[in-house]
């Protein structure tokens, strides 16, 4: 039914087994734009949300698939930027178009979410017309939706590479002048990228009446600006490498070649250990010199639910061990330890962003205060299930209609 | 401010008279207290020890108004400017029509001092004309925090203006020191040492909230007894 749109000589899922999967993944788009509109006309009373946890599951979604979806700017920056001075980084030329997508829908989804994490969403245009210069948020809002813009203008020329938009003179020649300056663009992504990744771990660190998430650091810049940037562009590759895996599992379909995964794991590997090393050394100090100049204890911040397992997750399962695993050659070699490593990776971020956004809020600081719990509720929920949806949507649409995989044909004859 | 937690009786005339001073709304159903709005909040204080030993006191809140080099906690996280530090009265005010709801400013607060409006204002049918006409209302989907009663130092002035008075020798008094029956609230110019306020700062009673976080609370409180200096300033 849909032939004509699939890119010449891949072959693809029947259609109506495509359409039953789009479907689903309506269903569920569908079920989060009702719990979406339901917080838009009746308020952020529907949610979890209290005074106590002014920031809940919106931001910590946002901020965790921000932080997956890295692996766009990141191996637009090792490819275009890098890969003249290390002639191996070509490779993720075979990659590059999945990290796009995976890039634009994590971040065109966030700035959904953010829409309705807002108490005044009408307002948030202010954001630019009042800008307050000092503010985290601000470099956050800026960059976001400029990275956001330059992620459409990476994507377009890979849509336009769709057979039958290819066909028409115009298109292809706009296309192909994009390709032209692509790596103009994937550099200008990469700054704005590296800053906003930054100013999200800005937004946590430069709390000083919050002691769990506070932190020292250079100029104006917390330590967790440095380390949410290095978790990021470590936990994004690893996200990239992931879906593809996915992919290929679910088209049963071998999209890249292996070297792929091995470079990719050597440059979580490598980023993931720069970054667990240095987490350590903050997560030292932070214990041992900054809460207790404030008057805590490691211990005062941790209490169940949010216990110290959290802290244990975080660093040695998701941290230690999957870059102790990606470091050797012999765990790279492996395609169940290399994807472990890769899902611990991201799982890491996630607790990492959790921690940074919920349980800074659990911690009372005032001594007479107490532990709350926060739990989300389902209009919470829901328009994250269906930015995953839509994650998966718009991956799938390119899966099946774009040539995604330079390699696809040779690999699949 | 300064705050005498050993004349405090707990009464909450403050509160109340804060909440009706500013337009405080109010829910039919408040047994959610994270997320009832409440300027001047009171907090009970015990020593945790039991039977004859045991003590309690009682604590208002304000708003700090901190006074922390270059930014207050809150001033400086806001994206939109919405809420600033006037650095001529020292008032950490926040301008609603402004505000996004974005709540990063609850989250930067270490007090608590902030509420944010989850419904829709609302007030029973005869308290709506009781209303003050002097302090807007506020919509569902913003932050809000007690001002020191701002408007009352703007009427101040306007009546300085008239009278010819410079404008740096206006005093006022917010609604809550205004309220208190026992006195336990004192309110004045800090940066004058000849007013009583900054007598009281300097007294050997006097502590301030958290002052280990640096935040430099403008509000400071009075008590001889230590339990309650060394529960204001401790660890968990």
């Amino acid at each position: 039914m849909d032939k004509a749109l699939i890119p010449e000589g891949l072959r693809r899922s029947p259609f109506p087994v495509f359409a039953l999967w789009l479907l689903v993944l309506f269903a569920l788009i569908g079920w989060g734009i009702y719990a979406g509109a339901v917080v838009l006309l009746k308020a952020l009373n529907v949610t979890g949300l209290n005074d106590y946890f002014g920031f809940g599951f919106y931001i910590t979604i946002d901020l965790a698939i921000i932080a997956l979806g890295a692996g766009a700017f990141f191996s637009g920056f090792l490819f275009y930027g890098m890969s003249r001075f290390f002639p191996s980084l070509k490779e993720l030329h075979k990659i590059i178009n999945l990290a796009v997508v995976v890039g634009f829908v994590c971040y065109t989804g966030a700035l959904a979410v953010l829409l309705l994490e807002i108490g005044q969403p009408l307002r948030g245009w202010f954001g630019y017309w009042h800008a307050n210069v000092h503010s985290m948020l601000t470099e956050v809002i800026f960059c976001i939706s400029c990275y956001a813009i330059v992620l459409v203008i990476e994507f377009v020329p890979i849509v336009l590479e769709n057979r039958k938009l290819s066909a028409i003179k115009p298109l292809n020649v706009f296309g192909h002048s994009l390709h032209e300056v692509m790596a103009v663009f994937a550099l200008l992504g990469t700054f704005l990228s590296f800053f906003h990744q930054g100013s999200l771990g800005g937004v946590a660190g430069v709390l000083f009446g919050r002691p769990f998430a506070y932190r020292t650091g250079f100029f104006i810049w917390p330590w967790t600006f440095f380390l949410f940037i290095l978790s990021a562009i470590a936990s994004g590759p690893a996200f990239t490498g992931l879906i593809c895996r996915v992919i290929e599992k679910v088209s049963r379909k071998q999209l890249v070649d292996r070297s792929v995964y091995e470079l990719l794991a050597k440059i979580v590997g490598s980023l993931l250990t720069l970054y667990i090393i240095l987490k350590i050394i903050d997560t030292l100090y932070w214990a041992l010199d900054l809460a207790p100049s404030f008057g805590f204890k490691l211990s005062d911040f941790y209490r169940e639910p949010y216990g110290m397992w959290l802290l244990f997750t975080e660093i040695v399962i998701c941290g230690v061990i999957p870059a102790a695993i990606l470091m050797v050659p012999q765990g790279r070699q492996r395609n169940g330890l290399v994807f472990g490593a890769f899902f611990l990776t991201c799982t890491g971020v996630v607790i990492n962003r959790f921690v940074m956004t919920v349980q800074a809020l659990a911690v009372p600081v005032m001594p007479f205060d107490s532990w709350q719990v926060y739990i989300p509720t389902m209009y919470e929920v829901a328009p994250g299930v269906a930015m995953l949806a839509y994650c998966a949507l718009v991956i799938s649409l390119a899966y099946r209609y774009l040539p995604m995989f330079p390699r696809e044909k040779e690999l699949n004859p | 401010m300064a705050i005498d937690i050993d004349k405090c009786t707990g009464c909450m005339a403050c509160s109340i008279a804060c909440q009706a001073e500013n337009n405080v709304s109010f829910r039919p159903d408040e047994s959610n207290k994270l997320r009832s709005i409440t300027w001047l909040e009171m907090y009970y204080l015990q020593n945790g020890k039991q039977n004859s030993d045991y003590r309690f006191a009682w604590l208002p809140r304000p708003c700090m108004q901190c006074n922390s080099p270059h930014h207050s906690p809150c001033t400086f996280v806001c994206p939109v400017n919405a809420t600033v530090r006037d650095e001529e009265t020292g008032i950490v005010d926040h301008i609603v029509p402004r505000c996004i709801g974005c709540r990063y400013c609850m989250v930067a607060c270490p007090y608590h001092a902030r509420d944010f409006n989850w419904w829709d204002p609302a007030w029973p049918k005869p308290m709506e004309l009781m209303l003050s006409p002097k302090v807007s209302t506020r919509m569902r989907g913003v932050v809000e925090k007690c001002s020191f009663c701002h408007h009352r130092l703007n009427d101040a002035r306007a009546k300085a203006f008239l009278d010819g008075v410079e404008m740096n020798q206006v005093s006022y008094t917010p609604a809550c020191a205004e309220a208190c029956p026992s006195k336990a609230i004192t309110f004045g110019n800090l940066a004058d040492p000849h007013s009583e306020v900054a007598k009281l700062a300097k007294d050997q009673r006097a502590f301030r909230l958290l002052s280990k976080l640096n935040t430099e609370p403008k509000v400071y409180y009075l008590s001889s007894h230590q339990w309650i200096h060394e529960l204001a300033n401790s660890q968990l």
